[in-house]
């Protein structure tokens, strides 16, 4: 056993949470509801302390409820101020949430000046604090995400299609208001189940981060739900691992946790970290992918427009390959020298031209290239010139070929339409090894 | 006495009827008293300007959109015990398409409906959603997330969705709207196909050059219903002239005294 039982208990109870706030978290980012999390648990503070001031217990679930019924009363003030004034949501929300914050903290004082307050520890609602987790409270968490896993489960298809297209559920008769309510109310109670962990503050942050990640990895619902989960779950460990008062012998030196820090915000930078990770790493979505992608886009379209102006310098003395001078070609397209010659280097690599001095010319090989590529541009160019029109949404300007993209009939026309204007490049037949044989 | 009532309807029975439906969004009707009849297996253009309420209508039709008064019969019962009847294609800015989820998967919601609740779309659930997709001309592409399609073949995903409804009577939402040649072709077969089928066909539509060629029944609307009835006596020009000419009616003004009495605003 590396880890105190304590230890245990609190990283499962975190694990739990942080599983079940991925869940149901990435159906409030997927429907961009997001602030909806940050609201409910800030709303919920001033219930904390009035149902402890009620009640005089600090009963966890007494305190849940009390937590709850503020949140709910929190969501329902956004949504009445949103329908019945001009004011927007996101400044409703912000209203909502610091009124209801700023009574909170009011309450928060006044409870803790009476006489059973200052043992109430009711402050660790601001922060959260797993030091004092019991079995009971995992038991809560443990309810709490069966619970929540249960209703995602058996509801799947139905949260699926109320996130991707509410209107087309109520018209094919879904109560879409019901459904509604209740994948609110689920966000709801994990929420404030999580709020002695995480703390009123940082428990939206559990709720956003694992479903804003797991969004990088997958294109699909299921998967993505599982990855936040995990995720999530991972946090959860990974922050109590760090705050937790871990044994010298595992570690090889005094845990930091040993010093008292707060597994809240360390859970929540776990969770931070993730989410950095799936931004720069993610494949496809991720930032290093896209600029991988894009910069593969930027270098072969340098290497086509370099062909192409190599094809068009020497268009009028086909079929010899006559020797261009890379001052010319700089002036062809008004590029910079340095930016030429990389490309003039990548290409000579590629065997497409061949280099005497300061003057290049096109290979056998290159050339045919560069007439292909001139090609499908002129074809692309009168297309769009004459019939983008008609079929603007067809032009896929990325693809390489005109004929994957146009219907054939489409295609033979404009290339007939090119030959006629004699614009249509051909490879000649028989492509001398140099100009010179031609001229002998 | 099925049949006294069969009879006053001549041999075809009625796909679409409102009485007296008035429409209002914040207190500020859009739509006011409309009444039309509209036979099944017709290919239907809702026609009329921009804000005239043509969405509104259909959304008011579908009970997405509370009636201020009126009522509104599919086949002669109320919408609500008709869902199943009625097929869907929303606009397509309706949605988010960087939503995780497959073509395919877009493609089987229109099987939910039927399915009902908790039960997940199965076999013969995703080989219709494969027949669907194949009707518009993408069979290859379910797999794919859809984002990554374009304009045409998202809004062809849409009509594959309807089509896996199942329905009698379809309603389009400006299906043409910055479609490209061959998916607008696309879906004047595909209407025609299910013309043919005996199903009725709403298609809000902009392009009035196209009318006579795609429509067998049009509904002129601007605000209040300016015409309904058969193409060829209804799309005419004095109706046309009625329907788009003066924007500023009697009835927008109407619509603003109404909105500037709400206290609140």
């Amino acid at each position: 056993m590396i880890t105190s039982s304590i230890t245990q208990i609190v990283m499962i109870g975190t694990a739990l949470l942080g599983a079940t706030a991925g869940v149901i978290g990435s159906f409030a980012v997927l429907r961009r509801r997001a602030l909806v999390g940050d609201m409910l648990s800030h709303a919920a503070l001033p219930g904390i302390c009035l149902a402890f001031l009620v009640t005089g217990s600090r009963d966890l679930l007494g305190l849940s409820l009390g937590a709850l019924a503020t949140g709910l009363i929190g969501v329902g003030l956004v949504t009445l101020i949103c329908r019945w004034t001009r004011t927007k949501e996101d400044a409703a929300i912000g209203i909502v949430l610091s009124t209801f914050f700023g009574a909170g903290v009011v309450l928060l004082s006044i409870a803790q000046r009476s006489t059973t307050g200052n043992q109430a520890g009711l402050d660790k609602y601001l922060f959260g604090e797993t030091a004092g987790m019991r079995s009971g409270d995992v038991r809560l968490l443990a309810y709490t995400a069966l619970a929540t896993l249960l209703v995602v489960i058996l509801l799947y298809k139905e949260f699926k299609l109320l996130s991707f297209d509410p209107e087309f559920a109520a018209a094919q008769g879904w109560p879409t208001l019901a459904l509604d309510l209740l994948m609110m109310a689920t966000l709801a109670v994990v929420t404030i189940v999580g709020l002695p962990i995480c703390g009123v503050i940082l428990m939206a942050a559990l709720i956003i981060l694992p479903g804003a990640a797991a969004r990088f990895w997958s294109e699909r619902l299921g998967p993505l739900l599982v990855i936040a989960a995990v995720a999530g779950a991972g946090a959860g460990v990974l922050g109590t691992l760090v705050a937790s008062p871990l044994p010298e012998q595992w570690l090889g030196f005094e845990a930091l946790g040993a010093r008292g820090l707060p597994p809240g915000p360390l859970i929540v930078l776990a969770a931070t970290a993730f989410f950095l990770l799936s931004l720069f790493f993610a494949p496809r979505r991720g930032l290093l992918a896209r600029s991988w992608a894009e910069l593969r886009l930027r270098m072969r379209i340098a290497r086509e427009h370099l062909l192409r102006a190599m094809y068009e310098i020497s268009e009028d003395r086909l079929p010899d390959r006559p020797f261009v001078e890379e001052s010319q070609l700089v002036a062809h397209r008004s590029w910079s020298k340095w930016v030429v010659d990389w490309w003039l280097r990548r290409a000579e690599g590629g065997g497409l031209v061949e280099r005497r001095q300061t003057a290049i010319r096109l290979t056998p090989r290159g050339l045919a290239a560069a007439a292909e590529i001139t090609k499908t541009h002129r074809l692309w160019e009168l297309f769009l010139v004459e019939s983008a029109g008609v079929a603007r949404d067809h032009v896929d300007r990325d693809a390489d070929a005109v004929e994957h993209v146009l219907p054939r009939p489409l295609v033979e026309d404009l290339e007939r339409r090119l030959t006629e204007a004699g614009r249509m490049p051909v490879v000649p037949e028989r492509v001398p090894e140099s100009p010179h044989e031609v001229a002998g | 006495m099925v049949s006294t009532a069969d009879t006053v309807s001549s041999h075809t029975a009625t796909a679409l009827e409102i009485h007296d439906m008035t429409v209002a969004y914040h207190r500020k009707p859009v739509l006011w008293d409309i009444d039309l009849v509209v036979p099944e297996g017709q290919l239907v253009g809702i026609i009329g300007p921009n804000g005239a309420g043509k969405t509104t209508l259909i959304k008011a039709v579908l009970g997405l959109l509370p009636l201020a008064s009126g009522k509104v019969e599919i086949y002669g019962q109320p919408y609500y015990q008709q869902r199943k009847l009625i097929g869907y294609v929303p606009q397509r800015e309706s949605v988010d398409w960087d939503f995780p989820v497959t073509v395919e998967d877009v493609v089987l919601m229109g099987t939910y409906g039927r399915l009902g609740w908790c039960r997940r779309p199965g076999h013969d659930e995703r080989e219709l959603a494969r027949r669907c997709l194949e009707q518009v001309g993408m069979s290859e592409l379910g797999r794919r997330q859809i984002r990554q399609l374009s304009g045409g073949q998202q809004q062809r995903v849409f009509l594959a969705r309807a089509l896996a409804q199942n329905a009698k009577v379809y309603f389009m939402d400006e299906p043409f709207a910055g479609v490209d040649a061959a998916t607008e072709s696309a879906i004047v077969d595909l209407m025609q196909t299910l013309r043919s089928d005996g199903k009725t066909v709403f298609v809000v539509h902009h392009d009035l050059q196209s009318v006579r060629e795609y429509f067998d029944y049009v509904i002129l609307l601007n605000m209040r219903l300016v015409a309904c009835g058969p193409t060829d006596t209804t799309f005419t020009t004095a109706n046309l002239h009625k329907t788009y000419g003066g924007r500023l009616t009697l009835l927008d003004e109407a619509a603003e005294a109404v909105r500037q009495r709400e206290p609140f605003r």
